[in-house]
């Protein structure tokens, strides 16, 4: 039996068939037919956003936390040309994500239309897959298949461009029983001789570690579950990239903290003298390896990846597993333990106690000071007060991002949003506005730096008409932090551009917005700002005023290897060698 | 590396000694990518060589299976075996791609080009023109009392080589098809 309705209808109406609750968008001429639908229901939530890109990021915080897709429907032209930097982003780090677009009616396409854009063509090179739909019968079928392709394999995101007289025209409804999926079926079981060589593997291995990345998030909590599990049983020491923390607790005893650029030490150190690396979910990220030829020269190295395309990209790897990450730990656990659960207990010993003896050197210590507010210590503090609450931390871009993945501990997946593989800056509020959404009673703070914020502030407007708690807890150092450090290190200390001159009263911003405000700049009075930030119930910026010129450390600077990092204070000249100087 | 040390804050070298100079040798594969035929396919194609910078020798593109909507794409290109391998990857990624097969390593195969060379001349060049045509198997499917369009087929350094014959006899314009190759064998 088939069901006649239109294109409108339909979307709406596929949108409830996938489980769909919250959409973010706007509106505009192309879509006006599916907002008159969506005005005539109440299953379906509409967040109205003040700018497309902020809806694409809200979208992806409601994915990170949810494990759901992420829906944004957003108008033909402009609407989906500002929503191309968060589908972008969603592509780098794997989000599942679903983007109606409008466009302009089908007898139109071609002719520079109003508000015309060839947005299959734009973002083509930035989903995983799009579609154009020129035929309402087929609409209903095309929009299962998007959240099929989102979702499956490594997740990412697709758009569904939509003609308005499609969305006028009926046609039959395909329900997602019906849909067809089936030419498109990422291998989830990995190879089992492959698993088994592995298991033979971490058996004999006398320094092994376990370097995870965002793919055991994307994988599920199951998976999550099996990595503790495995570090559990094997008691190797575990690391993971910006995109995997909270995979494995922050708080277990086998956690080495973050690696890469801005890593720790001790788990920096531990990847590059180990003897056989476990990459989980991870792909080798240029801020995760450093300089290639020298990263982990005398280790044996597995990579578990759910894309083909990911092994050996960059690194070469001496056993690559394709499959689901929650799979593949599945069978690993079982032959590992069918085969007697051992490991080489004697070199485990001595390895620990290496990575104790690089623990020792204490990388994140920062020199405090009474007058000013160090942004390490506001995150500090932050941290202590809400760590026990239930908490979701989506951060901006720069230097606060990276202290906060420092400072900051999650011991459960989904609770940590952050832009990595694109680095947008601008993607925290509107992060924190699809978090809070999904999780209304929840505590969502975005760790923003000021210049980062001011890159989308117009998302507050959505945070106060949502009676959304968000609080924005901003490291104001009136500079661009990250880029003044690399100018500081690389450029002679010559800072063009790099410094805020006319930066808005937050405090006053907020009222403007009709939340509430306060600015802090005494470490005394901090504690008692964060305080009445969490406390306070409605959005709230807390502009902390922090030291200008605090550099974030340790570092590996560019094109040097893991064991070259610098530490806190140290010198920094001649860090970097000019084949350094030209990477990013 | 470490040779370009210099101090922070002097000026930049060009990134392009940065190159590894023992970097492995370039091989040239010839793909053929099975694809639905749905539109945008071959920009999707085409799209990752250059955002990935990889090199395109040669397309053909054709649907093959019209009740099956299926379409072949010949890819000709170029790259150390690494790179091969992602570009087989990456495609493989491409949701509308079905299969990809390398026919430069899975057996042996077999590629041909068509091309059409348009020769103009008089008296001895004239002569010679289809004399050389003949030897090379190419007809001429079209004539004036000044000119040929000679339609030659077979592996493109056999047209390459034909090309070069032609060039001083008076050749005005060619177009080639780029390479259509079959694996050899039952399967």
């Amino acid at each position: 039996m088939t069901r006649q309705m239109t294109g409108a209808k339909m979307v709406v109406q596929a949108l409830k068939d996938q489980g769909v609750d919250t959409v973010f968008g706007y509106p505009g001429g192309a879509v006006l037919p599916i907002y008159d639908e969506i005005f005539q229901q109440n299953d379906i939530r509409h967040v109205l956003v003040r700018h497309e890109q902020g809806a694409v990021h809200a979208a992806e915080g409601y994915a990170r936390s949810t494990g759901k897709p992420g829906v944004v429907l957003v108008t033909s032209g402009p609407g989906a040309t500002n929503a191309v930097t968060g589908l972008t982003d969603a592509l780098l780090d794997s989000i599942p994500i679903v983007v109606l677009t409008g466009q302009v009616p089908t007898f139109m396409i071609g002719t520079d239309g109003f508000q015309e854009a060839d947005t299959v063509g734009i973002t083509r090179p930035c989903t995983k897959h799009n579609w154009l739909v020129k035929d309402t019968n087929k609409l209903a079928d095309t929009i299962h298949q998007a959240f099929h392709v989102a979702t499956t394999g490594r997740p990412g995101p697709t758009l569904i461009d939509i003609p308005k007289d499609v969305q006028f025209a009926q046609g039959d409804y395909t329900t997602p029983q019906k849909a067809r999926t089936e030419h498109y079926a990422p291998t989830v079981k990995g190879d089992i001789d492959a698993i088994t060589q592995l298991a033979d593997m971490i058996e004999k291995a006398e320094r092994p570690v376990f370097y995870t990345g965002g793919g055991v998030i994307n994988s599920g909590t199951a998976a999550s579950q099996l990595l503790r599990e495995m570090v559990e049983a094997t008691n190797f020491p575990i690391t993971s990239t910006l995109m995997g923390l909270g995979a494995y607790p922050a708080s277990g005893k086998n956690w080495l903290g973050m690696l890469g650029m801005h890593g720790l030490y001790e788990a920096n150190m531990a990847m590059h003298d180990c003897d056989l690396m476990i990459n989980i979910g991870a792909r080798f990220d240029d801020r995760i390896t450093g300089r290639i030829d020298a990263f982990s020269p005398g280790s044996k190295k597995a990579h578990i990846d759910i894309d083909p395309s990911s092994i050996n990209k960059v690194i070469h790897v001496d056993l690559p597993i394709v499959g689901d990450v929650g799979h593949v730990l599945e069978d690993l656990l079982r032959i590992w333990k069918s085969r007697g659960r051992k490991t080489n207990t004697e070199g485990l010993k001595n390895w620990w106690k290496q990575i104790e003896a690089w623990r020792e050197v204490k990388c994140l210590t920062y020199k405090n000071s009474t007058q000013t507010i160090k942004p390490q210590y506001a995150v500090e503090r932050l941290e202590a007060m809400t760590r026990s609450m239930d908490r979701y931390v989506t951060t901006e871009v720069g230097q606060h991002q990276m202290w906060a993945a420092q400072f900051m501990g999650f011991d459960e997946p989904g609770r940590w949003m952050t832009s990595g593989g694109l680095g947008t800056m601008g993607y925290g509020l509107p992060a924190s506005v699809g978090v809070q959404m999904a999780h209304p009673d929840s505590l969502v703070v975005n760790v923003a730096g000021e210049a980062s914020w001011l890159m989308n502030m117009q998302e507050m407007g959505t945070a106060v008409q949502f009676r959304l708690p968000i609080k924005q807890f901003i490291l104001n150092n009136e500079r661009l932090g990250m880029v003044r450090q690399w100018q500081e290190l690389l450029h002679g200390e010559r800072y063009s551009h790099s410094w805020s001159e006319a930066l808005p009263d937050f405090v006053k911003l907020a009222e403007a917005f009709g939340c509430k405000g306060r600015v802090v700049k005494d470490p005394a009075d901090l504690d008692d700002a964060i305080r009445e930030m969490i406390e306070y119930d409605g959005p709230f910026i807390l502009d902390v005023l922090v030291e200008k010129h605090e550099n974030c450390f340790p570092m590996i600077p560019s094109g040097e290897p893991h064991n070259k990092m610098l530490l806190g204070e140290a010198t920094t000249d001649d860090a970097i060698g000019a084949s350094g100087a030209v990477l990013v | 590396m470490n040779a370009l040390k210099i101090k922070k804050g002097s000026s930049r070298k060009s990134a392009y000694d940065l190159r590894d100079p023992n970097a492995d040798i370039v091989e040239t594969h010839t793909l053929a990518v099975i694809v639905d035929n749905e539109p945008g396919v071959l920009a999707r194609v085409i799209g990752l060589f250059s955002g990935r910078g990889y090199n395109i020798d040669s397309l053909t593109v054709a649907e093959v299976d019209h009740t099956g909507h299926q379409s072949r794409i010949t890819i000709v290109t170029g790259g150390t075996p690494a790179v091969i391998e992602q570009i087989k990857a990456q495609l493989g990624r491409i949701v509308p791609v079905h299969r990809v097969h390398d026919l430069t390593v899975e057996g042996q195969s077999v590629e041909r080009e068509l091309a059409l060379m348009k020769v103009a001349g008089a008296g001895e060049k004239r002569v010679e023109a289809l004399r050389l045509a003949d030897i090379f198997r190419a007809n001429a499917v079209d004539s004036t009392l000044e000119s040929f369009v000679f339609e030659i087929t077979g592996t493109p350094e056999k047209i390459d080589a034909f090309a070069d014959l032609m060039r001083p006899l008076g050749l005005v314009e060619i177009a080639r098809t780029g390479v259509a190759a079959l694996s050899r064998g039952a399967t």
